[in-house]
Formats: structure tokens, C-alpha cells, sequence
């Protein structure tokens, strides 16, 4: 009898230990998110995904922007041996598609209800040929402005609401001997004011045509010219040492008190709040002028790679899982400043900003003023995005080129980098 | 017989590891590059047959000419400006002065750093709202301007500067070296006949130094063309792009755009430089060790 219910009990401590055993994999994800709050974000999925009984493989490159990132990981894939997911977002997806190594989520995205649950722009950025390969993180808005009102009020301007009052609040500003745009004068940087510009002055219909449809009579069109001519003004009220600043320093000066305006996505929030800073009393977040109701977008993600090994693909499918779960969407969004990419969610615990920004995103979708970022890559692949940046911040640096000419250059060199 | 045969493939046995390795990933990678720029290579490395694509595309794009320009300004001022400052500071260490190794080791030190160092550190200084030009400002110089970094027409001469300010003390070592390595025999007989100091150092010493000039050539030119992260760290190749070199013109496009074709395609051309000033340099070299 004893000796029954001893092997019964092996038996079934054998047989659940070897069922977790099928499902427990490794996942190796790779990320550039090593900041601070960053880093706090990606620790959170890893905690969840261990809770799940996978194994975490942290794969940690640094170098913001990612370059370095995608180095490695091209090394990886070229040597057949991809991580399980890596971040990689917008128009990338696509191409990398194209090299034909990432895998299919239709399944896990099916009994998920992502196409339910994601607005139809965010999830046809996750697809590739109608099939979801990526989960998506967060939602950016780029076209937002941030204000400081104390400096306002100090050079005794109104907070403005469209070009013109923002030109005259700068030069008031300006004469009170502070600088009123504070910019960092790297070539995303300008592209970002550009792209904002655009939007405000000739409509989310233009930019479309002009930076997703690649247009050529709209990129050199009268609409692009007098964007330029804005970007240029906007460089008057910049200060002298903005050329080769970071974004964050940018941001710091709107912090102390330094200067008024800055036009960034909603990444600046995360300076703004580490530096205790209260959204509504001591910064604003206002959409850039002209695009109240419209909004531009960056979306980060995870595309996962076609893997070899069944545990390890099972561990993958947790991790979309996890990626689009609310628990890490809440999390992780509340420490990097952006909102989450999945509907329905409850914003009480996110500050003024994300909740203007959120339903901003839900209404912007439904009246067709949703459109991606040119400047963070969301848009238009690589190559052609490099071409605009190009053409932008050639520009912006060299004051003896019209804007009649930028335009010309713009069409000319997104066509030339069209070319395969 | 054995022990005659172990002699003989004894060196070869040797030097093989190394003489493998060096054809696998120096000059076999060369040629993969070689093979990639002609490709249609975008986002991956691809192996096939796309002919002169890649180089097209290259020549077509406007930073192409920035970079080249830029590099020939770079090059020309950082070579001259280093060989007359190292040899100016070598003479005049060679004056057997007092405390001559601490100064040398003051004006070596630069070298000691990186050139990432090198470049931050310049990029504070020739800051106009935090640097020098804020200095001048501060002491009572108000008109006081001087703001390259900051301008799209002189910011490859701030490169200039700060690269002059790291390799020009090594420059001095070198020509150091040579200076000590002359016999003192010619130069006191050069005195007996009554030459002076400078016409020593103009018709004798100088003319003895051609090799250590080389040297210093080869190695000042090897820098200025693979310079990467004295840019990166200094200006970021900005601003815009005005400061762009062949090496970051590369980087861009190979690894944060996409284009692996047109980097490689650029990288060939950068080849081609080196290949240009190296090869007859070897040649030269080789020829003079044959009539030796």
C-alpha cells in the first residue's frame, strides 16, 4: 500500500516536473534600454517572464540611438543565431522581414485578441505581410511642445497657441534676454522641429502623402517650402551653443528656468519628473501649434526571430504575451513617459500629459490624423530617412541655402535613395 | 637528415599560425568588402553581382564631396601643422635645457589619451557659452568671437585643432629621437668651420632627419585617415554634416542606415587612399634597401 502511493506520488512529481520542464525556455532579448528609467523597465518584463518559469538572458547593448545595438545583432542573425526578440520598430520590421527571419505570432495573437486590443495603425506596424512578427511596447507622441511658464511669465508673453503668437511670445522672451526654443542641433533633433512644422502648417493629409507616400510633387511643393521657411525662423530663436547638444541638456534648460520652449516627444516628460517637476504647474505638454487633435507617433517594439529550439519558441510566445499584457504595459510606460500601444487601459495612474496624449491617440485615429514619425523611423525606411535628415539639417546649418532649394534637394534625394 | 629537415620547416611551421590569420581576417576580409561593395547589399550583407550599384549610389550623394573635402583639409593642416610644431618643440627641447624630461613628458602626455578624451575635452573648451569664448567674455573681452565649433564652415578646423593638440608632442618624441641620433662629430666640424646654430640645423641636421620625416608621414596620414572618434566626440560630424569624414560617412551608413553597399563601397575608396600614399612610400623604401 505504502509502497503504491510512494510511486504514485514519483510518478506525478515526475510528470509535473517534466511538464514544466516542456514549457520553461530561455529568452534572449535584445534591447538598448540601459538609462535609468530604461533599464528599471526592462528589469520589470524580466521579472515577469521569470514568474512564467523561463529563464531571462539579458542582452543589454548601449549606445542610444540603438546603432550599436543592431550591429550586434545583424552579426547575430548572419551567423544563424538569433535572439529570441530584439527591439526593433516602424519600417525596420519591414525589412528585416524581407531578410525572412522573423517568425510568426498569428497564433498567440489570435487567442490574445491583439487586433481587438491594438489601434489598426499600431498593429499594421507589427505586421509584416499580414502576419503579426512584433508586440508592441508603448505609443510616443512626438509633435508635443513643452512650456515653461515661469519663463513666460518673466518676459511677460502669453503661452502661445499657433505660429504667430509663438513667434511673438519668442521674441518678447528673447528681448528679456532669454533663449526661447531650446534645441539640440543634431540632425534627429532638427528633423523632429521639421516634422512637427510640417504637420502644423499643411495638415496630416500632406505629411502623409509628403513622408509616407514619398510624393515628389509634395516634398517639393510650395506646402514644404514655407516649412522651411518656419524651420529657419525657428532657428533665430535658438540659442548659439545648440549644435551638437543632446536632447536631455535641451530639456534642462526649459528645467532651469533657461528657456521657454522646447518641441520633443514625450521622453522629455522622464527629465521633467526626475528633476521633480510637476506637469500642468511647472512645465506644460502642449501639441505643437496647428496640431491640436493630430499626432505623430513612435512606437517601440519587439520583432521575435525565427528560433530553432521548441522550449525556447515556447518561452518566446510568453513573452509577446507578456509584452502586451496590461500589468507590463502600465509598468512599463509609467516609467518611460510614453503611453501604452494597447486600447482600453486605465490611465488613472498616469499624469495629465500621457492622459491628454492618449485620448489624443484614440480620437487622432478615428479622424485619420494618426501618422507616423519621419523623424524616429516610423515612416520610411532607413536610407530614405537618412536622406531627409540629410537634406534637413544641411538646411538648418547652412544659412545660404533657400528654402526654394531645400525643397528641390528633399525630392532629389529621397528619389535617389528610393533607388534599389 | 630529420633534425636538417626540422630546421628547414621549423620557421615556416612557426609563422604560420600568424601569417594565416593576418590573410584570413586582414586581407581576406578586404576582399569580402570588396565583394559586398559591388553587391546590392542593404540591410544585410548579400552575395550577389550588382556592379557598380553601390559606387554609383556613393558618388551621387552629397556628402560623398563634404567627406573628401573635409578630409583633405584635415589631413594636409594636421600633417604640416604637426611635423613644424613637433619639429619646432624637438629643436628647441634639443637646446639641452633644464628639466627637459618633465617638459617632455608634459608635451607627450596628450598622446596617452584617447582620442575620445581628446575630442570631449576640446568640445568643452571651444564651446562658445562654456569655454574659451565664455572666458574672454567673463575677463572683459566682450566683442571676444570664436565660435568654429559651432559653425558649419570652420567646425573641421576645431577637428584640426584638437588632433594637432594629441599627435603633435608624439611627432616631437620622434623627431626627438632623430635629433639625438645624429653624429655629433659632423656638427662639430660644422662649427669649427663657423656655421651658425640655424644654418647647422637647416643644411645638416634636418636633411640627415628624411627618414624620421617619413615615419612621422606615414603615421600622421594613417590617423588623419582613419580618424572616427576624434569627430564622433568632437562635433558628431556636425554641425549638420559639414564635418563629416570618410570613416563617419562609412559608420553612417553602414551600420545606422541600412546601406551596407554604399559603406563598403566607401570603405574601398578610404582603401584606396591609403593604398595611394603607402604604396609608393613602400616602393621607394624597397627600391633604396635593394641599392644598399
Amino acid at each position: 500500500m505504502l509502497k503504491k502511493i510512494l510511486s504514485k506520488s514519483i510518478a506525478i512529481a515526475l510528470l509535473s516536473l517534466s511538464a514544466s520542464a516542456v514549457f520553461a525556455g530561455e529568452v534572449e532579448v535584445l534591447h538598448f534600454w540601459t538609462s535609468g528609467g530604461e533599464a528599471k523597465s526592462a528589469a520589470e518584463l524580466k521579472k515577469m517572464l521569470e514568474a512564467k518559469g523561463h529563464t531571462w538572458k539579458d542582452f543589454a547593448v548601449a549606445g542610444g540611438g540603438g546603432e550599436n545595438a543592431m550591429t550586434v545583432l545583424k552579426s547575430r542573425v548572419v551567423s544563424g543565431n538569433p535572439p529570441s526578440a530584439a527591439q526593433i520598430k516602424g519600417p525596420t520590421i519591414q525589412e528585416w522581414g524581407d531578410e525572412g527571419v522573423l517568425t510568426n505570432l498569428n497564433s498567440v495573437a489570435e487567442s490574445e485578441k491583439w487586433n481587438d486590443l491594438l489601434p489598426s495603425v499600431v498593429a499594421d506596424a507589427m505586421k509584416y505581410k499580414g502576419n503579426y512578427v512584433a508586440a508592441p511596447v508603448n505609443v510616443h507622441r512626438v509633435n508635443w511642445m513643452w512650456l515653461n511658464p515661469a519663463v513666460f511669465k518673466k518676459a511677460g508673453a502669453e503661452i502661445p497657441k499657433t505660429w504667430d503668437e509663438l513667434f511673438a511670445a519668442a521674441d518678447k522672451i528673447k528681448a528679456a534676454g532669454l533663449t526661447a526654443i531650446a534645441h539640440g542641433g543634431q540632425p534627429w533633433q532638427d528633423a523632429t522641429t521639421f516634422e512637427s512644422i510640417v504637420l502644423g502648417t499643411a495638415g496630416a493629409d500632406f505629411y502623409r502623402k509628403a513622408f509616407v507616400d514619398l510624393d515628389p510633387a509634395s516634398l517639393d511643393s510650395e506646402a514644404m517650402v514655407k516649412a522651411f521657411d518656419m524651420l529657419r525662423k525657428t532657428k533665430g530663436y535658438t540659442d548659439k551653443d545648440a549644435p551638437g547638444r543632446e536632447w536631455n541638456m535641451a530639456t534642462a534648460m526649459l528645467i532651469n528656468d533657461k528657456a521657454a520652449i522646447q518641441f520633443m516627444g514625450d521622453w522629455a516628460k522622464g527629465e521633467f519628473t526626475a528633476a521633480k517637476k510637476e506637469a500642468g504647474k511647472d512645465f506644460l505638454c502642449m501639441p505643437a501649434p496647428g496640431t491640436a487633435g493630430m499626432f505623430t507617433f513612435n512606437i517601440d517594439s519587439f520583432a521575435m526571430f525565427e528560433l530553432k529550439d521548441e522550449k525556447n519558441k515556447a518561452a518566446q510566445v510568453d513573452l509577446a504575451k507578456t509584452i502586451m499584457e496590461p500589468g507590463f504595459q502600465e509598468v512599463f510606460n509609467l516609467n518611460k513617459g510614453s503611453i501604452p500601444a494597447r486600447l482600453n487601459m486605465d490611465m488613472a495612474k498616469f499624469d495629465t500629459c500621457a492622459k491628454d496624449s492618449s485620448a489624443e491617440f484614440v480620437k487622432s485615429a478615428a479622424d485619420k490624423t494618426l501618422v507616423p514619425s519621419m523623424a524616429h523611423g516610423m515612416a520610411m525606411f532607413s536610407a530614405v530617412q537618412g536622406a531627409v535628415y540629410d537634406t534637413v539639417t544641411k538646411f538648418y546649418n547652412d544659412d545660404a541655402m533657400s528654402s526654394k532649394d531645400a525643397a528641390k534637394a528633399l525630392a532629389s534625394a529621397v528619389k535617389a535613395a528610393q533607388t534599389k | 637528415m630529420v633534425t636538417k629537415w626540422l630546421e628547414r620547416i621549423m620557421p615556416r611551421l612557426v609563422l604560420a599560425p600568424t601569417f594565416v590569420i593576418a590573410l584570413v581576417f586582414i586581407h581576406g576580409f578586404i576582399l569580402l568588402n570588396a565583394w559586398l561593395s559591388f553587391s546590392s547589399s542593404n540591410l544585410m550583407p548579400k552575395y550577389d553581382w550588382a556592379g557598380f550599384i553601390q559606387y554609383e549610389r556613393l558618388f551621387a550623394n552629397e556628402r560623398t564631396a563634404v567627406a573628401a573635402t573635409n578630409l583633405f583639409i584635415f589631413a594636409t593642416l594636421f600633417i604640416l601643422i604637426c611635423l613644424f610644431l613637433g619639429l619646432l618643440m624637438a629643436i628647441l627641447l634639443d637646446q639641452r635645457i633644464r628639466g627637459e624630461g618633465v617638459i617632455r613628458t608634459i608635451y607627450l602626455y596628450p598622446m596617452a589619451l584617447s582620442f575620445i578624451v581628446t575630442g570631449t575635452a576640446w568640445k568643452w573648451i571651444l564651446n562658445p557659452g562654456l569655454g574659451f569664448e565664455k572666458l574672454m567674455h567673463d575677463i572683459g573681452f566682450e566683442t571676444f568671437q570664436f565660435d568654429w565649433l559651432v559653425n558649419s564652415e570652420m567646425a573641421i578646423y576645431t577637428v584640426v585643432i584638437a588632433g594637432v593638440w594629441q599627435s603633435s608632442g608624439f611627432v616631437m618624441a620622434l623627431f626627438l629621437a632623430g635629433l639625438r641620433g645624429i653624429d655629433e662629430s659632423i656638427i662639430k666640424a660644422a662649427q669649427i668651420d663657423g656655421a651658425s646654430l640655424p644654418m647647422i640645423y637647416r643644411k645638416i641636421i634636418i636633411p640627415g632627419m628624411r627618414p624620421v620625416f617619413f615615419s612621422a608621414f606615414i603615421i600622421l596620414a594613417h590617423i588623419a585617415i582613419k580618424s572616427f572618434d576624434l569627430v564622433m566626440a568632437l562635433t558628431g560630424g556636425g554641425p549638420g554634416y559639414s564635418s563629416d569624414l570618410p570613416a563617419t560617412f562609412m559608420y553612417t551608413f553602414a551600420f545606422t542606415r541600412g546601406q551596407i553597399g554604399i559603406g563598403a563601397a566607401s570603405a574601398m575608396m578610404m582603401l584606396m587612399t591609403v593604398m595611394a600614399v603607402i604604396v609608393p612610400y613602400l616602393y621607394s623604401e624597397l627600391r633604396s634597401q635593394r641599392h644598399a
